[in-house]
């Protein structure tokens, strides 16, 4: 599976952009704040149904006009099929493929997988442990239908009872037959979602070992844990034990909600004692284990999206990457870059078929 | 603070403008088409709509919406009164009527528990089916609401509250795609899931 071409209208900071890719690699070389990054997203809209960066559909429209469309065909199991993302202000995004509206956005979540490794992946090791939900569940979630839609009931019932504890409080009032009614519907959703993460997370761990292995050269013991309460206690527990806890702060404190992934450089946090290249070849290893993930279990070869991320990287590691990611096992990729000599001539050293657009006020297609 | 040369068709394009999906634009529209017509013609549409909201009742059999006191599917003596389908809203009854595979009679609960719609459930129009359960009158009570996860809270609600009575609890068989609602599916789809109701079982949400 491939993307074919790309079409853009009024789409973040391009007027208009028609491109038609390789089916291999895809570079797109300019200097900062050319839009190179933009044309990676328009990508990952036309796979997930929304922006990588900015979730607001209404602010990816170019500053002054009215709507964007992303346009693009696919090259699926011999056949070409076509995606149309819009949006117009003050409507609802529309997604098409060939020409028939989705009723559900998430009907075409797993279509066309793909995976985008950026610097703002850093997050995943910096930031709280929302982005490490995020990460499980967006893996997740590209193959597996029965998981997203558990996820999002989850967090329906999640809101709703937290509404209710809020307004049990302002009303002080406990009426707890009605959060049972919630209880009761969180318990098996829970216990749903549990499970699929503990055995995510057990499956994920030999490829990222293996891919942090071939990046960096080493041995390295390099460690991912699933942290959840419910590996103490079931959620029908941890939500009785926390009742009155929970009507006291006004939202619920036990939950899958709640769940971490340790990250970590073999007994130490990868936080606090790992380099910035530590770091950043964990997390680009980490990105890898989901593409290969998402390929065992779905049959489905994801596009791979490398969004300037040789910029802290030396020459060799970067060569690495690049060796890697153009063997057999991956597909289509798109990388960004602002160096052209350089991307240049790791590309020519590669058996693999590439193209090379420039990025400035125009986009040029320059090899092939 | 008023948008146009008249503080009356201000007001007109205002109270459009409240009406679901239409914008100010369409509301504009829709006065400046009415102002064209003969005026007996506006003051039939607006009487029209006084009385709608005036004279409308509510079935007190089953809450729906009826000119008369008892809707036409209550009062209808071939309908099967044993079985009462419990739905949102009338255009769950509309949907379900126009399938043709049902025969027993309906009731409407005017909501689905959400607290963050403030809907709670002691909101919800029950008092008339836990009468008429309660007499022994129902021998089994569908449960027809959308899969949405308040629908689903609902008839957990629903089960707790009646489970203990002498009657079956049923639910609409459900098809591959979640979250759909009564409304968009198809007649045929929602005419064999009535059918292939399954027994309602509490102890699984799903
Ligand atoms: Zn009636």
């Amino acid at each position: 599976m491939y993307l074919k071409n790309l079409a853009l209208v009024h789409f973040k900071n391009y007027e208009q952009a028609e491109l038609e890719f390789s089916p291999r690699i895809n570079c797109f070389v300019g200097d900062n704040g050319v839009g190179k990054t933009n044309l990676l997203d328009a990508i990952h809209y036309l796979s997930l149904t929304k922006s990588f960066f900015n979730p607001i559909d209404s602010q990816n429209i170019r500053h002054g006009e009215e709507f964007f469309v992303i346009q693009g065909d696919v090259e699926k199991d011999g056949e070409t099929e076509n995606l149309y993302c819009a949006c117009r202000k003050g409507r609802k995004k529309q997604f098409k493929k060939n020409r028939k509206e989705y009723e559900r956005l998430a009907d075409h979540i797993g279509y066309m997988p793909v995976v985008m490794i950026s610097p703002a992946d850093s997050a995943l090791i910096t930031e709280g442990s929302d982005q490490r939900r995020k990460f499980m569940d967006s893996v997740i979630s590209q193959y597996d239908r029965v998981y997203l839609d558990n996820l999002m009931r989850y967090n329906r019932a999640l809101t709703q009872r937290n509404i209710l504890l809020k307004q049990m409080s302002v009303q002080r009032q406990t009426d707890h037959a009605a959060i049972d009614l919630w209880d009761k519907q969180m318990i098996p959703l829970a216990a749903f979602i549990y499970q699929t993460r503990v055995k995510f997370i057990r499956d994920l761990m030999p490829l990222f070992r293996e891919y942090y292995a071939m990046i960096s050269g080493n041995e390295e013991e390099v460690e991912l844990r699933y942290e959840s309460q419910l590996h103490e206690e079931g959620m029908d527990e941890l939500l009785r034990e926390r009742r009155e806890k929970d009507l006291a702060v006004q939202y619920t404190t036990g939950g899958v909600h709640k769940d971490d992934l340790w990250l970590g450089l073999g007994e130490h946090p990868m936080k606090r004692t790992g380099s910035q290249g530590q770091q950043k070849t964990f997390l680009v290893a980490l990105k890898l284990a989901k593409f290969g993930f998402i390929y065992q279990v779905s049959g489905n070869l994801p596009i791979l999206l490398l969004d300037d991320i040789f910029d802290k990287f030396d020459k060799n590691r970067v060569k690495q990457i690049i060796r890697l990611v153009s063997e057999k096992e991956f597909g289509q990729i798109f990388i960004t870059d602002t160096n052209l000599e350089h991307l240049e001539g790791i590309l020519k050293e590669i058996p693999a078929d590439y193209r090379i657009f420039t990025i400035n006020d125009t986009i040029r297609l320059i090899s092939q | 603070m008023h948008q146009y040369s008249s503080k009356l068709l201000d007001e007109a394009v205002r109270e459009f403008s409240k009406l679901p999906g239409i914008g100010k634009k369409t509301a504009l529209r829709l006065v400046l088409y009415l102002l064209r017509q003969d005026e007996e013609e506006v003051t039939r549409f607006g009487e029209s709509m006084i009385r709608l909201r005036k004279e409308i009742k509510h079935c007190r059999e089953c809450n729906n919406i009826s000119d008369t006191d008892i809707c036409e599917i209550c009062a209808n003596p071939r309908r099967d009164r044993h079985i009462v389908c419990v739905v949102e809203s009338i255009r769950d009854v509309i949907s379900i009527e126009n399938t043709q595979q049902y025969n027993g009679l309906y009731h409407v609960l005017g909501g689905i528990i959400s607290p963050m719609d403030g809907v709670g459930p002691g909101d919800l129009e029950t008092g008339k089916l836990e009468e008429k359960i309660k007499q022994g009158a129902v021998k089994e009570m569908i449960l027809a609401l959308s899969t949405t996860m308040e629908g689903d809270t609902t008839n957990f609600y629903l089960y707790r509250k009646f489970h203990n009575y002498d009657i079956e609890i049923s639910i609409l068989a459900r098809g591959v795609s979640f979250g759909d609602e009564l409304e968009y599916a198809d007649e045929i789809t929602l005419g064999r899931s009535i059918i292939n109701r399954q027994p309602f079982r509490g102890d699984i949400s799903r």
